[in-house]
């Protein structure tokens, strides 16, 4: 059953993908499909992030610790590897002294 | 002098190295979440080489570990994926109207926030072999990760485990506040964006309803809201 619900996900996935780049040869016009479509990533993106990343970790501060360290690394443009290697680095070096 | 197919290939293989290598690490950490979701070491490689996608999949392992419907999954998807659909968009302004249909199709296959960013940055057009060379080195990378976390990430100490589960987080982090600086708009929706969806996890209230569910609501929401208040208009 799980091998029908990744091929179902990979269907929509790929359709998603590959609809505009073989089908559209204009420029979307209708401004606000463009500015929905222009929204949904930051949004769905921290949604996902915030609140769960202070609960992933074994304790709340270390995921509070991960959230304001990778934010601020990204302030810095650094690189999405950096970002989140240094992000578990925190929490592993924070755990270390919380437990 | 116009670059050969093969050069345009090579260089992106080049350019794929530092992608492929992020990748591996976070895909890392979405094998454990696939191994916790109960999902095997050939399923998760599967979904990875399937899927491509760091959102799409780690709410695909979240709504496989809480048995959600095919058609919650597929809605999902839909949703967490849409952005590639305006880069798919945005990526067929890049190519000459004579590029194959084949080309095309591949193409869209390894669309994924990094290999879009690195290729719509050629300022010529876009030769789709930069594409392929890219996917070439990076998508072993994403099924190898996810593969070595799935194994790993019950071997590993709890507490590495514990460090390692932020980094998809950091990862999106990584990818939203970087134009959140640049952008006031973009960093106001990105507040409301934490206190909405904080205000959703702590209500009792919305406690029956599933994260997934949570998701699909808030992002609909304020990404409708926001086009509506602040219509983006063409650069």
């Amino acid at each position: 059953m799980i091998y029908v619900y990744i091929l179902a996900m990979a269907l929509v996935t790929y359709l998603i993908r590959v609809l505009p780049l073989t089908l559209i040869r204009k420029e979307i016009t209708n401004t606000l499909v463009k500015s929905f479509l222009y929204y949904v990533p930051y949004v769905t993106l921290a949604v996902m992030t915030f609140p769960a990343i202070i609960f992933a970790t074994s304790s709340i501060w270390s995921g509070m610790a991960a959230l304001i360290v990778a934010m601020v690394l990204a302030w810095f443009d650094r690189s999405l590897f950096q970002v989140a290697m240094i992000s578990c680095t925190v929490v592993f070096i924070l755990e270390i002294f919380v437990a | 002098m116009e670059k050969t197919n093969l050069q345009w290939f090579k260089e992106g293989m080049k350019n794929g190295i530092p992608i492929g290598l992020g990748y591996f690490a976070v895909a890392f950490t979405l094998g454990i979440v696939a191994k916790k979701a109960g999902v095997t070491v050939f399923q998760a490689g599967l979904t990875s080489f399937a899927l491509h996608a760091s959102a799409g999949q780690y709410i695909a392992f979240t709504l496989i570990a809480g048995h959600a419907t095919i058609l919650e999954m597929m809605i999902m998807e839909a949703i967490a994926n849409a952005r590639y659909m305006l880069m798919s968009c945005a990526m067929s302004q890049k190519l000459d109207s004579d590029v194959p249909t084949w080309k095309r199709l591949i193409m869209g296959y390894f669309i994924t926030d990094e290999i879009f960013g690195v290729a719509v940055t050629v300022p010529e057009k876009l030769n789709p072999f930069y594409c392929f060379g890219m996917a070439a080195v990076a998508s072993p990378g994403w099924v190898s990760g996810t593969m070595l976390g799935v194994v790993l990430g019950n071997v590993l100490p709890l507490r590495v485990v514990s460090a390692l589960s932020v980094g998809l987080y950091g990862m999106f982090i990584a990818i939203f506040i970087p134009p959140a600086r640049k952008n006031k708009i973009i960093a106001g929706i990105v507040a409301v964006s934490f206190a909405l969806s904080f205000l959703f996890n702590q209500l009792p209230l919305f406690a029956g309803i599933s994260s997934g569910i949570k998701i699909i609501i808030l992002t609909v929401a304020i990404s409708l809201g926001a086009a509506i208040l602040f219509p983006v208009k063409d650069e």
